[in-house]
Parts: C-alpha cells; structure tokens; sequence
C-alpha cells in the first residue's frame, strides 16, 4: 500500500530525513518511536504533504502512484490523513461546515456525487458516537476554544468520516489524560480493517497500549536505525533510547 | 468618457448662481441661505489635496478631473433593477436614481400616519419649516469640503421622522442608483433620519450603478438618535468598476440610545467613507462595523470618529478589509474622549488580509483623551493568509482555492453577521461568496 524508498527531506537547508525506507502493507499498524527531534514529525509531514519540507531524494509510493508528486488536498482524496499534534483553530469555519467540505470535495475528486444535507448528518452523527464527540462541538468554530483532548478528539472524529486508507497519527496522545486517550484510541481500534493502514508516530509507548502495533520502528537522526515486533516498545519504555543511540554510534 | 482636464470646482460654483438666479422668492429662504453657506465653505476648502491630513492617502485628483452631469435624466424601471439582481424583501423600499426619488420603483408599506418616510424634495414642500430646521443641523460645522458641496447642492434624498416610542416593523431600504450607461453623472443625496424616544427602526442604504460611464456619488446622511432609541445601519457599496464615492454619515446619539452602522464596500473605483459618530449623551453605546474588498485598483478609505462627549458611554468598532491586486485601503479610526467623558469605555480594531505585494493598506488609529477614567484601547493588524489553516484545510481534501475561500469568509464572518437585515446579510453572503470564489 505505501513503500517508502530512500526518502530525503530537508528545511531551510537543513536535511532532517537521512534515507528512509518503510513498507506498510493493508491491515497493518506501524509505530515510529523515536527521541525528539530525530525526524518522527518530519516524516509525518513530508508525507501529508506540508510545503515548507522539501524532498530532496527518494520516492514515496501509494497504491501505485508516486504521492510526492501530488497535493496535500490530492493525497488526501487519495486516502491519506494525517491526525496532527498540534490542530489548527480555525475562527468562524465550523466543524460541519468544513467536513461537509471535505467530503464533497473528497468525492467531487474521486468522480462521486455530493452527498445531500440529510445524508451528510446523518453519517456524521454515526461517526460522532464513536469518539463521543458532543453535537455542541460540531457546530462551534473549528477548534476555537477546544480543550486538548477535544482538539485530538475532533482529529480522529474527522478521520472517521473521511475513513482514509492510510491514517498518519502525528503524536496523537501528547497532552492527553488517560479517559481522553482510552477515547482516542478506540476510536482508532474502531476504524481497523483488513483494508485500511495506520502509522502511529509517538514518543512514548502508552498509546501502544491500547493502539497494539504490528511493527515497532525507531527513527533517530533521521534514519530507521531499528526495527521489531511490538514488543521493542515495550524494551524503549524500560530503557530509553540511549542504547539505541549507543548502537548507532557504535556502528556509524 | 471625457478625458479633457477641467476645473470642477469653478465649473460647480458657476452652476450653483445658474441654479439660484431662477429661485425666485425661495432664494431668500432658511433652506436656501443653509445651502449658500455650504456653498461659501467649499469655495474656501476646496478639493482637498494629498497635502490635507485627511486626505493623506486619498487623492481625489482622478476624481474631479471630469466633469459630471448632475441633472442627468433615466428611464430606468424594472427591466434594469433585474438587471442589477437586486433582492425582493418585505420592506420599505425608496429608489433615488442619479440622486433623485422615483415614486414609480419605490414602495413604502410603513404606516406613514405614524412615521414619516418621503422624499427630501417633497418633505420640504409639506413642511418647509421642520425640513430647514434638520437640514445641515449635525455637518453645519464640518470642515469637510465635499459634505460642504453636498449642502450646497441638496435637491433630493431622504426624510424620515419616527416620533417617540415606535417600533419600525419593517426596514427601510433606500437604493441610489446611478445610471451611468450614457454619461458621466454625478450625484448629492442629502438623507436626513430623525428617530424619536424610544423608537427603533433599521434602514440600509445601498448603492449601485448601471452601465459603464463615470458616476461620482457625493451623499451626506444625517442620524439623530434621540434617548433610548436604536437605530441599526447600513451602507452597502456595490457600484461599478468607474464609480467614485465619498459620503459621509453624521450622527449625534442621547442619553441611553444605541446605534449600530455597518459598512460594506464591495466594489466601486474610489470610495471615501466619513462616518462620524456623537456620543452626546450618558450611557449610550456605538458600534461601528466595516468591511472592504478591493481589487484591480480599487481605492477604499474609511474614516470614522467616535467622539465622546458624556460620562459612561461605550463605542467599539471593528473594521475588516481583504485586498487583491494593487487595490489600497486606508482607514483611520479617531476616538475622542472629552474632559467631561469619564467612564468611557472604546474600543477599536482593524483587520486586513493583504493578498498581493502590490496591495497596500495604511491603517492609522488615533485617540485623544481628555479624561482620566476611561478604557481606551486600539489595534490593528495587516497580514496574509495563515499558511497553516490552509495546509490543515487541504489535508482535508479541501483544494487551495476552496481553502481560501473558507478562510476569507470565515475572515468575514464576524461583521456579516452583526447586519441585521436578514435579506441585506443574505445579499452580502451571496456576493462575498461570488467574490471570493472568483479569484
């Protein structure tokens, strides 16, 4: 589903992704764990689309098209999300008004026809149950006001409705308490299907807790430099990432 | 179009005694004298220059380098009005084409027993003595040259009288039309609005031109607001890519009163508004919404003037301008606040989304304050569009443009949404909407 080769970004100059290589295969969920800074939220990025990286080298591939090519709005459509860390408030755009716009224009790409008003709520009320996203939400400014864990809520809310094939989770749990994360996560578990891919970036093995990844990888400098089972989170959480760093350094 | 360089003001001045010299006995009138007095003043100001403080960033030379007809027939009717897609409503609805009434477009439906809502021409044939003793009354001292011309020229325009305690069930719609399809026209409506006690009445004032020839609008309105009146306001500019515009608005509002004007520019060559507000009374409170649209090389300017006179009174204003091209946009805010004016609280703020590098916007905030308890506070800011709601909107699937649109609208929201005339608000969404998917 996405292959990864080689990939190389940079900002100002700077180059923050080094060569990476990653496969994710339909069903699958990938963790990408990694210390601050080694390129976690870059990758993420690069991938969604974010302009200010530029990709200097490599090539990413999504059902066969090569995305780099495309835009943000075009990867989206494609069935590309990206749940991000920090969402944007969005003054005077409500919820609604802009999924709605999402949508149509989501199936205005994909040749479909514009869901009509009825049908349009009458989804959106299903897939608000599953993150017990409050009515009142939805008709408020785009994450104006909205507490943390409501602003992370609402990400995952908008990927239930938009149901991409492959969801970026950018530090989905970072400010969360432990009921906002249950709630987020099951979110997630929810929308898992033999068709559908996850990329769980985080720095911390909690919400592997509840989001059980098939594959753990450790980015650091910008590089893959291992990968495992779920359970090398499980070795991360007990003992940090110094003796990968070790590792590296040992090898480089 | 003439492209001929002439003297307007000569050219203004010498129609004038041409006008007076058939007057008759009317000559010696109040009405009459109030209008030889406006016309001495512009005599003395003159066209302002970039040079006069309040004209900085505002040249009118483009302006009165033509000449203009101001008594140009039309035959406008309803074929042209569906030309110009203006909105049905249930309201009362006054057509002044280049600056005159026309009874045969206009519909009022308010019981005019009660309120009285006429022509400027006609009110002052019924009752000479009420219509001299409004007229000028609240820009005698305006030292404003066009406001000055203004009086000097009033033909026409708007009367309306609400006694004490009446609630005005339907808005007042007063379209000016200028019908530009054959010449350059000129016109100098002079509205004059006095709501009683109490009373509270919406009225929008709406102007728009036909055809392509220069237009140049000169318009004066006149607001008393008496005590504990509300009176809501509105000045939508839709006119032509040549149409040039100054006007000004004057109000003086009384103890407890509240007035809301909203103005909203949407095209037009040159626009000039003055929109000076009188707190001149305790506890009332003023609000002053704007928004602005230029593109090409559209000129907008907003001045406005809070002035308070008297303790515990609140203004607050929030102008909002978005600009394309090598459009300019000024605005410049004064607050006043007199020694007598404690416990004032005003507030303003101007927001701009500046969308080219060839656009420029000058904003300029200026508060003079002359009494030691009050809550003054101003701020203004100019940029592009946020980068980073545009990357989350397209992550949606949201294309680029579709994005902008959004954004620009939601940019709008906040002064769209404090009209209160349902049909002027859903006009101006339509529109904003139009304008901004065009681009």
């Amino acid at each position: 589903m996405l292959s990864i080769n080689d990939l190389r970004a940079s900002i100002e100059g700077k180059e923050i992704l080094k060569g990476i290589n990653l496969e994710v295969k339909p069903g699958e969920v990938h963790a990408i764990m990694g210390p601050n800074g080694s390129g976690k939220s870059t990758l993420a990025s690069v991938l969604a689309g974010r302009e200010e990286y530029e990709v200097t080298g490599g090539n990413v591939v999504f059902d066969g098209k090569d995305i780099l090519e495309l835009a943000p709005e075009e990867r989206a459509a494609e069935g590309i999300f990206l749940a991000f860390q920090y969402p944007v408030e969005i003054p005077g755009v409500t919820t609604i008004n802009f999924l709605k716009t999402a949508v149509n224009e989501i199936r205005k790409y994909r040749g479909e026809v514009p869901l009509d008003a009825a049908q349009f709520l009458k989804m959106v009320r299903e897939k608000a149950k599953l993150v017990s996203m409050n009515d009142s939400l939805l008709k408020r400014a785009l994450n104006e006001g909205f507490s943390g864990g409501e602003k992370k809520r609402n990400e995952i809310f908008q990927m239930a409705v938009l149901e991409p094939k492959l969801a970026i989770l950018d530090e989905t749990d970072s400010g969360l308490d432990i009921d906002a994360l249950r709630i987020v996560a099951e979110g997630v578990n929810s929308l898992r299907s033999p068709e559908r891919a996850t990329i769980v970036v985080t720095h911390y093995q909690r919400l592997l807790d509840y989001i059980v990844p098939d594959y753990v990888h450790v980015l650091y400098k910008g590089r893959i430099v291992k990968s495992g089972p779920k359970e090398l989170a499980f070795e991360l959480e007990e003992k940090g990432y110094d003796w990968i760093k070790a590792e590296v350094e040992a090898v480089g | 179009m003439s492209t001929e360089t002439i003297d307007l003001k000569t050219r203004l001045i010498t129609d004038f005694y041409a006008r007076e010299a058939v007057l008759n006995g009317e000559a010696s009138s109040e009405y009459h004298q109030k209008k030889r007095e406006g016309l001495a003043r512009f005599e003395k100001l003159g066209f302002p220059t970039i040079r006069h403080e309040e004209w900085k960033y505002s040249n009118v030379k483009d302006l009165i380098s033509v000449s203009y007809d101001f008594n140009a027939e039309s035959s406008i009717g309803l074929a042209e009005l569906e030309d110009l897609k203006v909105p049905a409503q249930e309201a009362n609805i006054l057509y002044f084409v280049n600056g005159r009434y026309n009874a045969g477009l206009s519909t009022i439906i308010s019981p005019v027993e009660k309120i009285t809502i006429s022509s400027l021409a006609e009110a002052y044939k019924n009752d000479p003595a009420r219509v001299s003793s409004y007229f000028n009354e609240l820009t005698k001292d305006a030292d404003d040259a066009f406001t000055a011309l203004n009086t000097a020229f009033t033909q026409d325009g708007v009367f309306i009288h609400i006694p004490d305690n009446q609630q005005v069930e339907h808005p007042i719609i007063l379209r000016f039309v200028s019908d530009a399809r054959e010449q350059n026209v000129g016109s100098q409506p002079r509205n004059i609005i006095s709501v009683g006690k109490n009373s509270h009445v919406k009225l929008a004032e709406a102007f728009r031109t036909l055809g392509e020839q220069r237009s140049f609008t000169n318009v004066v309105t006149e607001i008393h607001v008496a005590e504990e009146a509300n009176v809501q306001y509105y000045k939508v500019q839709n006119e032509s890519d040549n149409a040039y515009h100054v006007g000004t608005t004057q109000v003086r509002m009384l103890d407890r009163s509240h007035f809301y004007a909203g103005t909203v520019t949407l095209n037009g060559k040159f626009t000039r508004n003055n929109l000076n507000i009188v707190l001149d009374g305790e506890r009332c409170d003023a609000h002053m919404y704007g928004l602005y649209f230029p593109d090409g090389s559209q000129h907008v300017d907003n001045h406005t003037v809070a002035d308070h006179q008297k303790p515990n009174s609140e203004s607050n204003e929030l102008y909002k301008g978005i600009l394309r091209d090598k459009s300019k946009g000024v605005f410049n805010g004064k607050i006043f606040v007199r020694p007598d004016a404690q416990k004032t609280n005003a507030f303003q703020s101007c927001k701009n989304i500046v969308l080219s590098p060839d656009a420029t916007m000058n904003t300029k905030p200026q508060l003079e304050i002359y009494a030691d308890d009050v809550k003054c506070s101003h701020g203004t800011t100019t940029g592009q569009i946020d980068e980073e709601a545009l990357f989350y909107m397209r992550s949606r699937g949201i294309s680029r443009p579709e994005a902008m649109s959004l954004l620009m609208f939601a940019f709008c929201a906040d002064v769209v949404s404090q009209i209160k005339i349902d049909s002027v608000r859903d006009y101006l969404e339509n529109v904003i909407t139009q304008k901004l998917a065009s681009k």
